[in-house]
């Protein structure tokens, strides 16, 4: 098994060493990501900026946008190059690549979220502390589970035209109850009483990156056989 | 066409003609009579037979409908999209492929149907369109998961690749249902309900009328089923001859 993760890393840092050199593909997630906080809040009175239900939103379509892209440039960049053959030829089991590409485009996601997530504190006042932190832990989880259906499904859009929107339109329906258990975190970490409103929304989402792991390891080789 | 160019086509059956000369589309005519006569019975039984419901009145009738629609699309519909990509990625048969794109279809279209005739259901009685209520919800997003589904399969081009990609996609959506529906369940009685569960206790001359209507809809599943393979085989069919032809052609 520690070969396994040895080689995916192996993956994941090669993706993320081609990312970091062409800057300009994160660079544009990121300003993405801003632009969403800014143009949602010009939507938001002062009054009702404040409250912990419209910032979640903000805080989830600014995630998304750049995260859904992350997830996209895995298997794209690799198609523009035509090295997507040479990588299928890699002498490791496919279960490995998609971890490669499952963690490269996870620390991407969390990379942008984590920007994303200062801009917004900046932006919308939001108090630094242990709720902010456990935030934090939540773009994590939800890094990890849109990595983990994404790049599944960037895996099987990526012979296709129009891949780009259809990519994310066959993901986010996928990522509903991640999305919902997220939303109910950030809107109690975010409000008054920080760990009140928490209950069960964490379990959910460890719950739910557990099993779309589970199936994207298990299924994975039939996609790129 | 001589016999031997017909067989290097593989695997295609010629239905040649059927009754009267006419083309063989129909794949099972005594099922089609049956269902056609099964919805025709169903709809005079949903308009005149069943009685008027003492509060909601005659919209309460779209009732009769919208729940057999309900239970095709996320009952069998979805179900066999499920089952029948299993079976494709175990056997590598594309009728599999054929049968489970024909579900996912008439999956969407009984779930349009379903959200179309809800609402105008819920406007009348309850005062409102829509309620975030967790069968709606989780309905909707079925409604999504599924064209994206129709919409994989559009685009990409067809053969044993696409079949092995949508059946994928197949499998993980009717992993996710569950997941869906618990969120939503979750997030929902944790919050007010609004609106009261709209349940009611059935007269058994209504539960009479649903059953009914549930068969008739039940044996319409399955004729579509039918003549969408039946379609769709005809279709990849004609592809190969012309394919065939174009070749003899060029030669």
């Amino acid at each position: 098994m520690s070969t396994a993760l040895r080689q995916a890393w192996t993956i994941a840092r090669k993706d993320l060493r081609c990312e970091l050199r062409a800057a300009s593909g994160i660079i544009t997630m990121v300003l993405l990501g801003f632009l969403v906080v800014l143009v949602f809040s010009f939507s938001l009175d002062p009054g009702t900026r404040d409250s912990a239900l419209a910032r979640s939103g903000v805080l989830w379509a600014a995630f998304l946008f750049p995260g859904l892209i992350a997830v996209g440039r895995s298997f794209e960049g690799e198609k523009e190059v035509q090295c997507l053959e040479g990588l299928l030829l890699c002498p490791v089991e496919r279960t490995v690549i998609y971890l490669g590409k499952l963690i490269s485009s996870a620390i991407l996601a969390l990379a942008s979220g984590f920007l994303v997530l200062i801009f917004f504190t900046v932006l919308y006042n939001v108090g630094i502390g242990l709720p902010w932190l456990a935030l934090l832990g939540v773009i994590v989880l939800v890094a990890l589970g849109l990595s983990a259906v994404g790049t599944l499904s960037a895996a099987i859009t990526v012979s296709v035209r129009a891949r780009g929107a259809l990519l994310t339109i066959i993901v986010l329906p996928l990522l509903v109850p991640l999305l919902i258990a997220a939303a109910r975190c950030s809107v109690s970490l975010l409000g008054q009483d920080p760990w009140g409103g928490l209950s069960f929304w964490p379990i959910m989402m460890v719950a739910f990156d557990v099993i779309f792991l589970a199936v994207g390891v298990a299924i994975f080789d039939f996609v790129v056989e | 066409m001589e016999p031997s160019r017909q067989r290097s086509l593989g695997g295609w059956r010629d239905y040649g003609r059927g009754k009267w000369g006419l083309p063989a589309i129909a794949p099972t005519p005594g099922l089609g009579a049956l269902a056609a006569l099964a919805m025709i019975f169903a709809t005079i039984a949903a308009l005149w037979w069943a009685p008027t419901e003492k509060t909601m009145g005659d919209v309460q009738r779209l009732f009769y409908f919208h729940m057999p629609s309900a239970w095709i699309a996320l009952g069998p519909a979805f179900t066999c999209v499920f089952g029948f990509s299993i079976a494709y990625l175990a056997k590598r048969s594309l009728k599999w492929d054929r049968y489970a794109a024909a579900a996912a279809e008439i999956g969407v279209i009984f779930t349009t149907i379903t959200l179309i005739t809800g609402p105008l259901w819920a406007k009348p009685v309850w005062g409102v369109y829509w309620t975030w209520e967790p069968r709606l919800t989780t309905t909707l997003i079925l409604w999504f998961i599924y064209v994206g589904y129709l919409l994989l399969r559009w685009v990409a081009p067809p053969g044993h690749k696409r079949a092995r990609l949508v059946a994928v996609y197949g499998i993980v959506g009717w992993i996710d249902v569950p997941i869906v529906f618990l969120a939503i369940w979750l997030w929902r009685t944790v919050h007010p309900r609004l609106l009261g569960s709209g349940g009611f206790n059935i007269d058994p001359a209504m539960l009479r009328v649903l059953l009914l209507c549930l068969g008739a809809f039940t044996l319409l599943f399955l004729y579509l089923l039918f003549v969408r393979v039946r379609m769709m085989e005809t279709s990849a069919r004609l592809d190969a001859l012309t394919a065939a032809h174009e070749e003899g052609e060029g030669r």
